[in-house]
């Protein structure tokens, strides 16, 4: 074994092992390196209950409803597979809508609803003119797909 | 033109935006220029201060 | 082989031809630049989501990635130096560090002028912005290292260890956004099948990433000349070098 092998096995084996390490720690780390929670993983109980977190999904086409003499609304996130009702009093990002996906950030009551205290939009990574995104049927935009949590 | 810079509204972010990768694109381009100019000009002094004694 | 390659010759070699290519990619990236630009402020459409606001893309985008090829590029040199103490290899990891760094600031601060108005925060502690901030950090320590160490040779083995320990971070910043649930959007160009992005707001994406990229290597060049002239500032060739350019009008 020459020097320089010695060195390029010395230095594989760092680079592996830091990968591996840092696999292992990522690995039992990652509840908390998920940003958000969806609403089937609050179905199932997964979701913190003591404390704020926050929950991501799609903002239900007809489900957002306002009060007009206040800031107060409620909407409903679904992931498709379960829903979240969740209430909110504040300004919303340019980006609220319905149909588009956003993250609350809130904490769950014994019902089983989300009080919100701060809203985000999430976008999703497509980027079209208006035209073309009018020429797509909703259904067939892949908007819903891609930013389903 | 107002349009243009109106950035339908999002001027304040938009703008920001190019403006400061034009300053870190400045940067990054005469910094580095000027530093081997200046090395440059400090070698060539050393070296005549060597070559004169 | 690499080993066989006369020390000092190959730095000499690699400063002249450096002189000769650097002007060519300035150049070269002042014109994509250009064409970037007008393509991407002005020829390409508005977003049907996000308005104007998506224009924030074309600065966003491009250093975002230049701040990952960048640390690619250090690691790789640093490697070269450390397995066959290629000379070249420390000198160009030196000059990639600055550069890195400030396009993976760019990168941090457009994205907070891009978030603010879209999805309502300059900031969220999600995986791809925090693994991104990890990149700046792993720079910064690489630059505080090369301070810290005055033999520049045990400086540079020094911060060949550390860009290799934190190439762990290049693919996490990457697949973060597939790994865990963040606030940032999935890739639009580099998943598998076609860019979900319009044709005509592409190409000036595509023009500032390679305007960038060139940009980046002229850049690196001239740093890396600046490294070598410090670096060999003792041998016979660069005190001929400075001789002959040592004439007022070829400095100024």
């Amino acid at each position: 074994m020459t020097p320089r092998h010695r060195r390029m096995a010395t230095i594989t084996v760092l680079v592996v092992g830091m990968g591996l390490a840092t696999a292992l720690i990522l690995r039992a780390f990652n509840e908390n390196l998920m940003y958000f929670y969806s609403p089937s993983e609050i179905a199932a109980g997964k979701a913190p209950s003591a404390r704020d977190f926050r929950i991501g999904g799609m903002v239900v086409v007809g489900s957002v409803e306002r009060n007009p003499e206040s800031l107060e609304m409620s909407f409903t996130l679904t992931d498709y597979a379960h829903q979240t009702r969740v209430s909110y009093a504040g300004i919303l990002p340019d980006l609220f809508r319905e149909g588009q996906g956003i993250v609350a950030h809130g904490r769950l009551t014994p019902e089983g609803s989300f009080i919100a205290h701060e809203v985000l939009a999430k976008h999703d990574e497509n980027y079209m003119p208006p035209e073309v995104a009018a020429s797509l049927k909703p259904q067939s935009l892949p908007t819903t797909a891609a930013n389903a949590p | 033109m107002n349009d243009f810079f109106a950035m339908g509204g999002y001027a304040a972010f938009v703008w920001p935006a190019y403006g400061l990768t034009a300053v870190v694109l400045a940067l990054n381009a005469i910094l580095p220029c000027r530093r081997e100019r200046a090395l440059l000009r400090q070698l060539a002094a050393e070296a005549k201060r060597q070559g004169s004694q | 082989m690499f080993a066989s390659w006369h020390k000092y010759a190959s730095l000499m070699h690699f400063h002249a031809l450096s002189q000769r290519v650097s002007p060519w990619c300035f150049g070269l990236s002042a014109v994509l630049f250009a064409a970037g630009l007008i393509g991407g402020l002005g020829l390409a459409p508005t977003d049907y989501q996000q308005g104007e606001s998506f224009r924030i893309i074309y600065v966003h985008v491009p250093s975002a990635w230049l701040s990952m090829f960048a640390y690619i590029v250090m690691a790789t040199a640093g490697a070269l130096s450390l397995i066959w103490k290629v000379k070249l290899g420390e000198v160009i990891a030196r000059a990639c560090a600055p550069l890195g760094a400030s396009f993976t600031a760019l990168a941090l601060v457009t994205g907070a002028l891009w978030g603010k108005p879209m999805w309502g925060t300059w900031w969220a502690w999600d995986a791809r912005l925090t693994s991104e901030l990890l990149l700046l950090f792993l720079y910064l320590g690489y630059i505080a290292l090369q301070a810290a160490i005055d033999d520049r040779r045990a400086a540079a083995r020094a911060g060949a260890v550390l860009a290799l320990v934190g190439v762990v971070n290049i693919p996490i910043i990457h697949y973060s956004v597939e790994w865990w649930s963040t606030l940032h959007q999935p890739a639009t160009i580099t998943k598998l099948g076609a860019p979900s992005i319009a044709t005509s707001m592409l190409i000036p994406l595509l023009l500032m990433a390679f305007a960038s990229q060139v940009f980046f290597f002229a850049v690196l060049l001239v740093r890396t000349r600046c490294e070598i002239l410090e670096f060999e500032r003792h041998t016979q060739w660069v005190k001929a070098l400075v001789g002959r350019s040592s004439m007022p009008t070829v400095i100024a």
